[in-house]
């Protein structure tokens, strides 16, 4: 997966759980779920979405590597490729 | 008309999803209540066959009323709230009984199409499951006025950023013309808002519906706590248990479980409290007419934040009977259901006691109010890592400060402090959770 599709979909991800967040104006260096004001229901709602679209889990040890959007967005391109 | 929430007199059947002559089963959604609080679907009681609707969409009508007459069951139609014991049937929404009228599932979208000369008929909804959106009607009578927010059960879309500037500066959100995807204010749209105040918003009388329900529920729930406050003597207490143990075991249950299986800390929370309740009767139950009433089952509330602001707090009915994922499942489906404002009546009868959960960013503690007629409401800090003595030694662990607000008509301290004790007990044995 490029950067685009793998922002797209979390994006979409978001969108289902915080649809009034602009995330255009998300420091995306910043933690995400801070930015999203988003709490652990929140998160793992868009964790499921995510690893619905990637095909595999991602296991809750790998919460600290999906912690910005920029790092999620990295996670994701590395989990789908090769 | 069931009573849906403690300080509930009357409510409005916005849209009956039955007719005469439909088959109906206890638990089929039969029409959407509209509440000072909230929009919610209301379950059939019985089963049998519709023979009149006693109500007509849009008219309030006190609790009580009846709504429906069904044949096949007693002949005063089924109108009463439904006790705390009775078991809620699972939310099973049966397909419609016959073809829906185009979905307009809010009142202010119908008052805007009443407004605007728009035949409901003939427009095509864009919102979920089909259903009419204020943006709808808006496109088909071809306003001039710039796009109005979709139909959100009074909620403003904003950016959290925007939403809490404004709030700080006093600014009405509705005021402000969003530039942000769908319409939504972000905080450069604040920049250009008149500093006006929340306060000196739209004349009275001219408030949206939209304005006037998040009016309501603040002044509903501030009356209630204002009458907490007045009537319930409280009492805290607070204590501070070493989560370590229980989070260790979760990881190691959720590793080998699939994502939408998984289970969160405050589902254990949760379940800790319930199984405490089972052996400290004295905070689970209701005071009516100056008594305490012990239930047997612990019907739970559970206080659900709401995006843009605001509290709900959705019941999940005989919490006893459900282990730990299945105790988990409940809560994420009532607290999307809060959040997407599609609660079932069922979800909002009368809670038994009540747990709040400040969350991963929230305070260290919350002593808060109690909801009458319950008796007590238990709270959770945020999840964090603290120094902590294990045998001897000070180590890193994570750690959550549990607090009770109880009634000290039915409970004191020593009752209190023995039931945080026994949830503290059930979060170091998490296996027996």
């Amino acid at each position: 997966m490029e950067r685009t599709e793998a922002y797209e979909v979390i994006a979409g991800a978001l969108a289902s759980v915080a649809p009034e967040v602009d995330l255009g104006r998300i420091d995306p260096g910043e933690e995400l779920a801070f930015e999203a004001d988003l709490d652990s229901m929140d998160f793992l709602h868009v964790v499921e979405a995510v690893s619905a679209a990637i095909g595999r889990d991602i296991p809750e040890s790998d919460y600290r590597k999906v912690g910005t959007l920029d790092s999620f967005v990295d996670y994701v391109v590395g989990a789908t490729t090769g | 008309m069931p009573s849906l929430g403690a300080d509930m007199d009357a409510g409005t059947v916005v849209e009956w999803r039955i007719a005469p002559g439909d088959h109906v089963a206890r638990g089929d959604i039969v029409a959407v209540v509209s509440t000072e609080k909230a929009d919610l679907d209301m379950e059939a009681f019985a089963d049998g066959i519709v023979e009149e609707l006693l109500v007509p969409e849009g008219v309030e009508v006190a609790v009580g009323t009846p709504l429906v007459r069904l044949a096949g069951s007693a002949p005063s139609p089924p109108s009463a709230p439904s006790p705390p014991s009775a078991p809620a049937p699972p939310a099973a929404a049966a397909p419609p009984r016959r073809e829906p009228a185009p979905r307009v599932t809010s009142p202010l979208v119908r008052h805007l199409a009443v407004e605007r000369h728009v035949d409901l008929g003939g427009v095509q909804g864009t919102g979920p499951g089909g259903s009419i959106t204020r943006g709808d009607i808006e496109r088909v009578s071809h306003a001039s006025a710039p796009p109005a927010p979709p139909e959100d059960r009074g909620r403003i879309r904003a950016s959290p950023l925007a939403r809490s500037r404004a709030r700080r500066r006093g600014l009405d959100l509705r005021g402000v013309p969003g530039t942000g995807p769908g319409g939504a204010v972000v905080e450069a749209d604040l920049a250009s808002a008149a500093a006006t105040p929340a306060t000196a918003g739209p004349a009275p009388g001219t408030t949206s519906p939209t304005g006037r329900r998040a009016d309501a529920v603040r002044r509903s729930v501030g009356q209630l706590m204002a009458r907490s406050a007045r009537e319930v003597p409280h009492y805290y207490l607070a204590s501070t248990i070493d989560l370590q143990p229980a989070l260790d075991w979760l990881a190691g249950q959720n590793q080998d479980r699939p994502v939408a299986e998984r289970v969160l800390p405050a589902a254990l929370l949760a379940r800790a409290v319930v199984v405490a309740c089972a052996a400290h009767p004295l905070v689970n139950g209701h005071w009516v007419d100056g008594a305490f009433r012990p239930s047997e089952v612990v019907d739970l509330g559970v206080a659900v934040r709401l995006r843009g602001g605001g509290v709900v707090s959705p019941v999940v009915a005989d919490a006893g009977q459900l282990s730990v994922p299945e105790l988990m499942a409940r809560l994420r489906q009532v607290v999307e259901r809060a959040r997407s404002g599609r609660l079932l009546a069922s979800e909002m009868a009368g809670p038994t006691m009540t747990i709040t959960n400040l969350g991963d960013r929230g305070a260290d503690s919350v002593l808060g109010v109690i909801s009458p007629p319950q008796v007590a409401l238990v709270g959770f800090g945020r999840i964090a890592e603290r120094p902590w003595v294990v045998d001897g030694e000070v180590v890193a662990r994570s750690v959550v400060t549990a607090s009770l607000a109880a009634d000290h008509r039915v409970s004191d301290g020593q009752d209190g402090s023995a039931f945080l004790a026994a949830v503290e007990r059930s979060l170091a044995r998490p296996d027996d959770l």
